[in-house]
């Protein structure tokens, strides 16, 4: 049956005769006659063959051909073939939140390990086994902060990710907190306005490295001046960077956090993602979310379990440290794979790569007439890119000539509409490279 | 087994980057690099692979065993669900297009399944408009309340409760408290559905709003979900309807009849999507028209044209809740099974799931005893009370069945239930099947009367036996990199005293 029903007609018969029935409606007497639907307006089923048809027709109307340089936090990398095939497993997929640990030692040990490879490349001391995405967790962090501190003011460096800064004040619009956001000046963090703002009410500085523009900065000096104040620091990060980026832990950050798209996940259109969090070990209470832990069983063999489960909603309903149920498990477990398959070896290379490859980009990019590249502070592999006109019809002007080119940057900073952040993975090859720059040239000239 | 940090050799490599084709070689400077080595592990790609299928291996899934895991509605996930969702010119594409000047045109066939998906749910449900945004069930309970706030909010209500069945799950309070709302909660009458004359009692001028799971975690239906529709309308509070049992209704019931004004669906249960080991799902919300103005941004509009775009215009929104549209991917195979079901494919799966819970409380309700003896829908609750009493209880019924290679249902919950055993077959789960879990659990109940020592003690046959939980608690061990010495817990009021000295 179409509706994956294993039950013959017989086997129907029998069971409702077994309860006693003529008829599975009368199973349903608690929904009184009045309460059956209004309207049921759905198509009937279809065959795989033909809901192919259809989906493929709707594939066919996305852009999906146009040689991407977008990035904006969300990043084309290529992903190894075993990522996909291990993730594919239904052991992993088709599997809940591991309640049982005896027969979900297969996922446990992987969020372990997962939990594991997180810390070492972030530099911290504990993280969780995931969050929804890096915008959700910047948040989760942020509540985290302030539970911490029991403090209400947070300061947010404009070069925080727009759309996670937008996230943080609608999840806050109803509670008691103060957001100021400071400016970014020459492309990094506004250090004198920071300690200007930085009292003790504030709970955290939110930071972003590498920032929405794409430059790169080192905020021990900021963690300094905020433990002085008694307040926290949040680093989000783009962990793929982090393969030769100074890591939140070696700035002394309290909380790391960052999207996971980057390290092995399909960008999706949008999700599922991965919300990383990470922090220091004494604040491992206060963090939300499933933590996974090491323990032995009764005959002394190591095994994993959930731990420190008095934290969450299922225990502690109405005072838990956050609602969150699931975490992005097969997530977390497919970026394990990835950071696993890559090694501390490959990762760096990539990293490398991909900051090469950029600088290459910004070099053809600079080659332009009446293009400039911002260079008041060094990137990784995004870039700021000012152009002699209006950004948005650029970049219109591009797709034309099969290139994603960039994000306008004036969607979210008024006033930087002639500005672009471009992006380039160890995907793009010399070739688009030099394509790219020749139509840019062609469009603005 | 060994971790994979644990099989690390070092100079072994599992994956081989592009070769560089520039001659730029550029430096970070000095002091923006990383010093600390990263420690990921040094591996080849046999050593991935064998490493992560002999862990998967460890795992109990749908795929593998029968899962009755109650509230999860662990039904079979369609490999053709997978098959759509690596569709390359779906999974490739960048959520940032439709952000560029005319860049709609570039994601007309993801912003059609979205746009299609909300309709199908609105027909489903009976609710007026749907966000496809919510990243899970309890993000999409707290995107609802957050829109109950609003509307309160531009109403001018001083509003400060939301009330709860004593039966709901965890995250409903969780929310409600942390969208800044405090808790009233109603106790179950002798039906197992939430006390009507308590709720007259308890409701007032400051209530805003009710949050229920209909059928509730005990799967009852109340029958008079109309009535109390009624009296939370009449003191302007929201109705809100959480999905999580929503594959017990499909075609039976829509909550928009009845006079819900919000609710969320969980599409990682109804409409089969893989739980994952605990995510990602997907939580869709539905809102009636009072709710509509303060959806989330943006909204997937179609246009006079026949396109479809997003519209971020709408003055009274709660504003941005999630990055982009919601995780496309989940919802794209959710949009696959519904379009393969189609009306009666979908009314099949509510009448089959109920037809097997209640063939499973018929056949086993002599022997345990039933929380509330009555049909149930989706979903069974028995107590394991009288087993506990002869030395096995619910816990012990749960190790056991590990060992008949059956994943347990869930077990002390709903806490309304003393020794709770909650079953839900799903519909996708064979008479043969049933029968076999039924003539299992017959047997624990024959050994808990005559060997209670041989259920206590399981499981045996997996990996490992029983965990030492409080030695996890107590000697906390997250990290490979860390000792476990290394990790001291302290209270929040220990690290404030710390922070400021």
């Amino acid at each position: 049956m179409a509706s994956f029903i294993a039950n013959t007609p017989a086997d129907v018969e029998a069971m409702l005769k077994t309860i006693g029935v003529s008829s599975i409606d009368e199973l349903f007497a608690d929904i009184k006659r009045s309460h059956a639907p209004k309207s049921f307006n759905i198509p009937s089923g279809k065959s795989e063959f033909e809901v192919t048809e259809h989906l493929s027709r709707l594939a066919a109307k996305n852009a999906a051909g146009l040689i991407p340089f977008i990035g904006g936090g969300y990043y084309d990398h290529f992903i190894p073939a075993a990522v996909t095939a291990l993730i594919s497993r239904g052991e992993f997929a088709t599997a809940y939140t591991p309640y049982q640990p005896e027969c979900s030692q297969g996922t446990l040990q992987a969020l372990y390990e997962y939990q594991s490879a997180i810390c070492t490349l972030t530099g911290m001391e504990v993280a969780n086994a995931s969050l929804y995405d890096g915008g959700t967790a910047l948040y989760e962090a942020a509540m985290m902060a302030a539970r911490l501190t029991g403090r209400h003011k947070i300061i947010m460096d404009g070069g925080v990710s727009p759309i996670y800064r937008k996230i943080l004040k609608t999840y806050t619009s109803n509670l008691h907190y103060e957001f100021t956001e400071t400016p970014v000046v020459h492309g990094q963090s506004d250090r004198p306005q920071i300690r200007k703002l930085l009292d003790n009410d504030t709970a955290a500085v939110i930071l972003q490295n590498p920032n929405f523009f794409g430059a790169i900065d080192d905020h021990a000096d900021i963690v300094i001046k905020a433990h002085e104040q008694g307040a926290l620091v949040i680093e989000s990060v783009y962990p793929l960077s982090l393969g030769i980026l100074k890591t939140p832990g070696e700035m002394g950050a309290d909380i790391a956090t960052g999207e996971g798209q980057s390290l092995g996940l399909p960008l999706n259109f949008g999700g599922p993602y991965l919300g990383i969090i990470a922090t220091r070990k004494k604040f491992i209470r206060a963090m939300p979310g499933r933590i996974v832990g090491q323990t032995v069983d009764k005959n002394g063999k190591r095994c994993f379990v959930n731990t420190l489960q008095a934290r969450e909603q299922h225990i502690r309903r109405e005072k838990a440290a956050s609602n969150i149920c699931t975490n992005v498990s097969l997530c977390a477990v497919q970026s394990l794979i990835y950071m696993s398959l890559l090694g501390k070896e490959g990762l760096k290379e990539l990293a490398q790569l991909n900051l090469d490859k950029a600088e290459f980009a910004r070099q053809e990019i600079e080659k332009i007439p009446g293009v400039a590249v911002k260079r008041s502070s060094p990137t990784f592999n995004e870039f700021t890119v000012v152009l002699p006109k209006d950004a948005s019809q650029v970049v219109e002007a591009m797709i034309t000539k099969g290139f994603a080119a960039g994000f306008p940057l004036g969607r979210y900073y008024p006033g930087m509409e002639n500005y672009m952040i471009v992006a380039v993975t160890e995907k793009r090859t010399k070739e688009e490279i030099l394509a790219y720059a020749k139509a840019l040239r062609e469009v603005i000239h | 087994m060994q971790l994979i940090f644990e099989k690390s050799v070092p100079g072994k490599r599992g994956y081989r980057n592009p070769s560089p084709d520039i001659d730029v070689h550029i430096q970070v400077p000095e002091k923006y690099q990383r010093k600390q080595e990263c420690g990921l592990p040094e591996v080849s790609e046999l050593d991935v692979v064998r490493h992560f299928t002999l862990l998967s291996q460890q795992n109990f899934s749908v795929d593998t065993q029968f899962y009755p895991l109650g509230s999860c509605t662990m039904k079979y996930n369609p490999k053709f669900n997978e098959h759509i969702a690596q569709m390359p010119a779906f999974a490739g594409l960048h959520p940032l297009l439709p952000q560029l000047k005319q860049g709609e045109k570039l994601a007309q066939g993801a912003l059609e399944v979205l746009y299609e998906m909300e309709q199908l749910l609105c027909e489903i449900t009976g609710m007026d408009n749907f966000t496809m945004q919510p990243l899970a069930g309890a993000h999409g309970e707290l995107t609802g309340v957050m829109m109950m706030a609003a509307y309160h909010k531009a109403r001018g209500n001083k509003k400060k409760y939301i009330i709860i069945p004593d039966s709901a799950h965890g995250t409903n309070p969780a929310t409600a408290a942390i969208a800044g709302y405090g808790i009233i909660s109603v106790a179950s009458d002798k039906n197992g559905v939430m006390n009507l004359e308590e709720l007259k009692k308890k409701l007032n001028d400051e209530v805003a709003g009710l949050m229920i799971t209909c059928p509730d975690t005990h799967g009852i239906f109340h029958s008079q979900i109309d009535e109390i529709a009624r009296l939370v309308h009449s003191v302007d509070g929201i109705m809100y309807y959480d999905g999580a049992n929503l594959n017990a209704v499909l075609g039976r019931f829509r909550p928009g009849d009845v006079g819900f004004d919000v609710m969320h669906i969980n599409l990682h249960k109804t409409f089969s999507t893989p739980h994952g080991g605990g995510g990602p799902g997907a939580g869709p919300v539905g809102v009636n028209k009072k709710l509509v103005p303060y959806l989330p941004v943006s909204r997937v509009i179609k246009k006079e044209d026949g396109s479809y775009a997003l519209n971020y215009d709408y003055p009274e929104s709660i504003g941005y809740i999630a990055s982009f549209y919601g995780n496309f991917a989940i919802i794209l195979r959710a949009y696959a099974y519904t379009l393969l079901l189609g009306k009666e494919g979908l009314k099949e799966t509510t009448d089959h799931a109920v037809l097997s819970a209640n063939y499973i409380r018929e056949r086993l309700k002599d022997r345990f005893e039933l929380a509330f003896d009555r049909f149930c829908m989706h979903e069974a609750v028995f107590s394991a009370a009288r087993q506990a009493k002869r030395g096995v209880h619910a816990l012990d019924i749960a190790k056991f069945l590990i060992d008949e290679g059956i994943h347990p249902p869930t077990i002390y919950f709903p806490l309304t239930v003393k020794e709770s055993i909650m079953i839900e077959p799903t519909e996708s789960e064979s008479k043969q099947t049933l029968d076999h879990f039924i003539d299992v659990m017959l047997k624990i109940d024959d050994l808990s009367k005559t060997q209670p020592e041989i259920v206590a003690g399981r499981p045996q046959s997996t990996p490992v036996s029983r965990p030492d939980e409080v030695k996890a608690a107590r000697d906390v061990s997250t990290n490979y990199f860390l000792t476990q010495k290394d990790i001291r817990t302290s209270g929040y009021q220990d690290i404030r005293n710390e922070l400021v000295s």
